[in-house]
């Protein structure tokens, strides 16, 4: 019995293969934008985990030369003599490959080369002999020293003894630093007394790779997922009216003796299957995708973070499992009002037709009373999300209630125009698009999806660069940016720009814990450069003068949101206490910052010197720096323009999208296809409804322009109605979740030439969508419609 | 030895204006290889019987008695097993599954009550006249031979009772002829009781007992 019913089931796709492949294929996609999203994250988090498990320096606080200097190894042995539990760290460059250098017996658990493969020799790594520790990618790169695998290390990273890193770097005798272990002994000599040159730099907890990149990866995700909704909607349109046009089987087999719970079952097992299809092919899929585009997601991290993320894809089982646990979960989503339509069928109500239109009418007030509901708690959370979750809740009640709205929505301005139209073929058209919008709505709302997901993440990527780049003229307002290798270079440096007029401005900084936050604390130089360029989102009047005189400070709004600081707030500085006096915007920047006079930092830090500059020339910079090289020896490369850094920046920016824009496109490729897959299954139930038209005076090549008008005309409202859920979008976007995920919000512009475009794209993708169902239904035989009259269809 | 026993049957429907009896306590009885044919107007409740007696709908009341079983004891998976193997159903509208050719539609319900017979399958589709449509699909054939179809896939699994539902009401009268004399000559040669809903008076004069039903009774 089962064999024969299964077997009676899956016939039906024998005989409807395009029902088959729009199937297929929805899950296919669904599974493989949302695999590939995956792929990419598992793939930059095993980088993270491999970078941690080499070396978590982060996680440390740090002895340093107050000058940013090596200094000499023999500091090590005083403070281990004095009790301090310190290891020293060392690193450098070796053929291109990070080497650092650590000392195995002191450094904390966890650190250095986790998984040994083969045979090591331990004890040479300890002993110093010439052993380097690498994975196999990067060990290939190394010439002349002896590797060994280690596949838990990062990329381009290679660790060895300290000694050897000494030997390998031509650096004998010093080290980079110190870390200091936590639980320090109690009653140890102070430091500024045993070692009066070196100073602490705090642990930076809070800004290790992985909780910098998460924002990152779960903006990632969110559009996964949005890919993932739109395929979804194809698959439940495909299974629905799949399971509408055997509405007439099931009603056979069950008059037949075939037990309702058998045939559940068998209908599930017969989506389980097609689940396990499309999600291996998905998965294939999704690993396209990912090795399309991971190289450039790891340049941004590298770019935007400096997380180093490897550019080639690994299987992992992680994302093949949550690949095909996606694919089943969607097909049960998609099929399960489906299978409870049927389980709830009584067996002679089945009988009766029903038609698709007759089914959605009696949804449709309950559609739009969902869609109103969820409509009402995004209201809600619009005025209230102050976090991720409610973030994403607003963003999931925002796009799911709209696109349950559209069809009523629809239908609602289908009527008017009806109601509107003169003459019996406009009045046919409006009155048979009424009819065809229960078919076609599914994919109407996936469209609907995938243009407001465009115009939401396009109006949120223009307003980030027009802001950034109106950031960055301010920030960048030096003419040129000059780094010095030692104080004497730097006195020569001032010494020269004085001469010539020119306007020295330092940035010097240390990192600080403020308000429990990590943070930078800049020192400042009175200047108007700062008066005139920085923009405040709120300040004090003369926010500045109170800084420059020492008796304020100005913070970035990312320590003002995360350390909960208003103006006025007193904040604690080491010794010093300020008020603060401005907020101000810091686009891009992970951290909390400060901004402090520069006699204040120079006294509260007074071992750390500046070794990068501003400076501020009247004349030609180009003329400049060649004075300064004569004069100075400071080369070419130690000296950028201004208009260099933006570039380099804006170059990171623009790549920070492009996976964005990928997804951004495929999604508007699923929609299309969602239309063409609608179109071509309804195509065979159409000919019924058209031959009475044809049959009065219509010719068939009529019938086929009024259907490409119908579907173009359908893109078209519905692009309409996609545009204020897209801004809508972009403002919880910028609003609401990138505040919650990065610490700052932006601005909101206007690009209505890109929605236009988009507007265009949608259209063309319509075109091309309904271009070829027309095309066939132009070309039906008559004896095809002839049939529909003759009762033997 | 006698097949069905139909005893005071009556069921209700639901409706917009109120409750409305369709059967209002049918009695009948059908013997082994008998046939029966149920005459009356349109709404008299002839088809409601038949789908009673099929196991496709419950009773509000009385009893069914089908080869000593009673039908009303019988829970869903019940009603199906004796669908499956018990009963077979003509239905007007053919019902064939489209997708599915004709050779594994006349084989289906035998292969679902686990009475496959390849040769008797092959007989019948003999002597409908068949053979040469066997790898077609229902929509390549005319309504008559889709009738003929559905026919041979009731008789496919040897039921002991056939219902069939106007079997003819969508043929012509000369199809209609011809298909009526294949059914009743091979539901007499499976030795089956036959029980048929038709709204012709001469149809129904074909089959050895008449019953009419006027407003939800025996008239």
């Amino acid at each position: 019995m089962t064999r024969a019913a299964f077997a009676a089931l899956l016939s039906h796709w024998w005989r409807n293969p395009v029902q088959l492949f729009t199937l297929l294929a929805g899950l296919a996609l669904a599974t493989g934008l949302w695999s590939g999203v995956q792929a990419i994250n598992a793939e930059a988090r095993a980088s993270y985990d491999a970078a941690a498990s080499t070396l978590d320096e982060g996680r440390y606080d740090r002895l340093v030369a107050r000058d940013g200097e090596a200094f000499a190894q023999d500091v090590f042995v005083t403070l281990r003599r004095a009790g301090w539990l310190v290891s020293p760290m060392l690193s450098g460059d070796l053929d291109g490959v990070r080497l650092i250098g650590i000392e195995a017996l002191t450094a904390p658990a966890g650190m250095g080369p986790v998984t040994l493969g083969g045979d090591v020799n331990l004890a040479g790594f300890l002993t110093g002999g010439d052993q380097v520790f690498a994975n196999a990618a990067t060990a290939a790169r190394l010439d002349g020293v002896e590797v060994l695998i280690s596949d838990d290390l990062a990329d381009d990273t290679a660790i060895a003894d300290i000694g050897t890193a000494q030997r390998l770097l031509d650096r004998a005798g010093l080290i980079d630093s110190l870390l200091m272990l936590p639980d320090q002994p109690r009653d140890l000599p102070p430091l500024a007394q045993i070692a009066p040159d070196l100073t602490l730099q705090p642990a930076q907890g809070g800004t290790d790779i992985a909780g910098l990149t998460d924002s990152f990866h779960l903006n990632l995700t969110a559009f996964g997922l949005l890919s993932f909704a739109v395929g979804i909607f194809i698959v439940h349109g495909a299974i629905g009216l799949a399971f509408e046009q055997r509405r007439g089987m099931v009603r056979t087999l069950r008059a037949l003796g075939l037990p309702l719970n058998r045939l559940i079952g068998l209908m599930l097992a017969e989506l389980l299957v097609f689940a396990l299809v499309a999600g291996v092919i998905g998965v294939a899929l999704g690993y396209v995708i990912a090795a399309l585009l991971l190289p450039d997601v790891a340049a941004t991290l590298r770019g935007l973070y400096g997380a180093d993320v490897s550019g080639t894809l690994q299987l992992r089982p992680s994302w093949w499992a949550s690949g095909l646990g996606i694919a089943f979960a969607g097909t049960l989503l998609a099929g399960a009002s489906a299978l409870w339509g049927i389980a709830r069928m009584p067996l002679l109500a089945a009988a009766q037709p029903r038609a698709l239109a007759m089914a959605a009418g009696r949804r449709a007030s309950f559609q739009m009373g969902a869609a109103l509901v969820l409509l009402a708690v995004a209201f809600v959370l619009a005025f209230n999300a102050d976090g991720l979750v409610t973030g994403f809740a607003l963003l999931g009640t925002l796009l799911i209630g709209a696109a349950l709205a559209l069809p009523p929505v629809l239908n609602a301005v289908l009527a008017f125009a009806s109601g509107r139209a003169r003459g019996v073929t406009a009045q046919w058209f409006w009155a048979d698009t009424r009819q065809q919008l229960p078919g076609l709505s599914l994919a109407l709302m996936a469209l609907m999806l995938a243009i407001a997901a465009n115009i939401g993440v396009s109006t949120m990527v223009s307003s980030f660069r027009l802001t950034f780049t109106g950031f960055l003229d301010q920030r960048l307002a030096s003419e040129l940016y000059i780094s010095t290798d030692s104080a004497a270079q730097t006195a020569a440096l001032v010494a020269f720009a004085e001469g010539a007029g020119a306007a020295v401005l330092p940035i010097q900084s240390a990192d600080v814990q403020i308000a429990g936050q990590p943070a930078e604390v800049f020192g400042t130089r009175d200047h108007a450069t700062y008066r005139d360029n920085w923009r405040f989102l709120q300040s004090t009047p003369d926010a500045w003068y109170a800084t420059f005189a020492g008796q304020a400070v100005v913070i970035n709004e990312q320590l003002a949101r995360r350390g909960a600081l208003g103006l006025g707030d007193m904040v604690a500085i080491g010794s010093l206490t300020l008020p603060v006096a401005g907020i101000y915007g810091d686009y891009g920047n992970p951290i909390g910052q400060v901004v402090l006079a520069l006699d204040a930092f120079a006294q509260e830090f007074p071992g750390i010197e500046a070794r990068q500059f501003g400076l501020r020339v009247a004349g030609d910079p180009a003329d400049f720096v060649t004075g300064l090289t004569e004069a100075t020896g400071i080369g070419a490369g130690q000296t950028i323009d201004q208009a260099g850094i933006k570039a380099v920046s804006l170059a990171i920016f623009e790549r920070t999208f492009t996976v964005t824009t990928a997804l951004n496109i495929l999604t508007l490729a699923v929609a299309g296809f969602a239309i063409l897959m609608s179109l071509l299954t309804l195509a065979a139930m159409r000919v019924p409804q058209l031959a009475p038209a044809w049959a009065m005076g219509m010719t068939r090549g009529a019938l086929g322009r009024l259907e490409l008008l119908r579907a173009v005309m359908l893109a078209v409202l519905t692009a309409a109605l996609a545009l204020p859920l897209g801004l809508a979008l972009a403002w919880v976007l910028l609003a609401v979740v990138n505040v919650a995920a990065f610490g700052w919000q932006l601005p909101m512009y206007l690009f209505p030439l890109d929605y236009a475009r988009l507007g265009g794209f949608a259209l063309l993708a319509a075109v091309l969508a309904a271009g070829w169902p027309a095309w066939r239904l132009a070309r039906t035989p008559p004896g095809d419609l002839l049939k529909v009259f003759a009762n033997e269809r | 030895m006698t097949l069905l026993i139909v005893d005071t049957l009556t069921k209700t429907y639901a409706t917009a204006d109120g409750p409305f009896p369709v059967l209002r306590g049918v009695s009948l009885t059908l013997e082994a290889g008998e046939s029966l044919a149920l005459t009356g107007e349109s709404g008299s409740g002839k088809s409601t019987l038949l789908h009673l007696i099929g196991g496709l709908d419950r009773a509000d009341a009385g009893r069914i008695m089908l080869d000593g079983q009673d039908i009303a004891s019988l829970d869903d998976a019940g009603r199906a097993a004796l669908r499956r193997g018990t009963v077979g159903v003509v239905f007007q509208q053919f019902n064939l599954i489209p997708s599915l050719k004709i050779a594994d539609n006349i084989a289906f319900q035998a292969r679902l009550a686990g009475r496959h017979d390849a040769a008797w399958c092959a007989t019948l589709a003999e002597r409908m006249g068949l053979t040469d449509h066997l790898r077609k699909y229902p929509e390549q054939l005319s309504g008559g031979q889709q009738q003929r179809v559905a026919i041979a896939r009731t008789l496919a699994p040897r039921p002991k009772l056939v219902l069939a539902d106007e079997p003819t009401g969508n043929l012509d009268e000369t199809t209609a002829a011809t298909v009526m004399d294949m059914m009743l000559e091979l539901v007499a040669e499976t030795g089956a009781g036959l029980l048929m809903v038709t709204h012709s008076q001469v149809l129904a004069a074909r089959l050895q007992r008449r019953l009419h039903l006027r407003a939800g009774q025996v008239a």
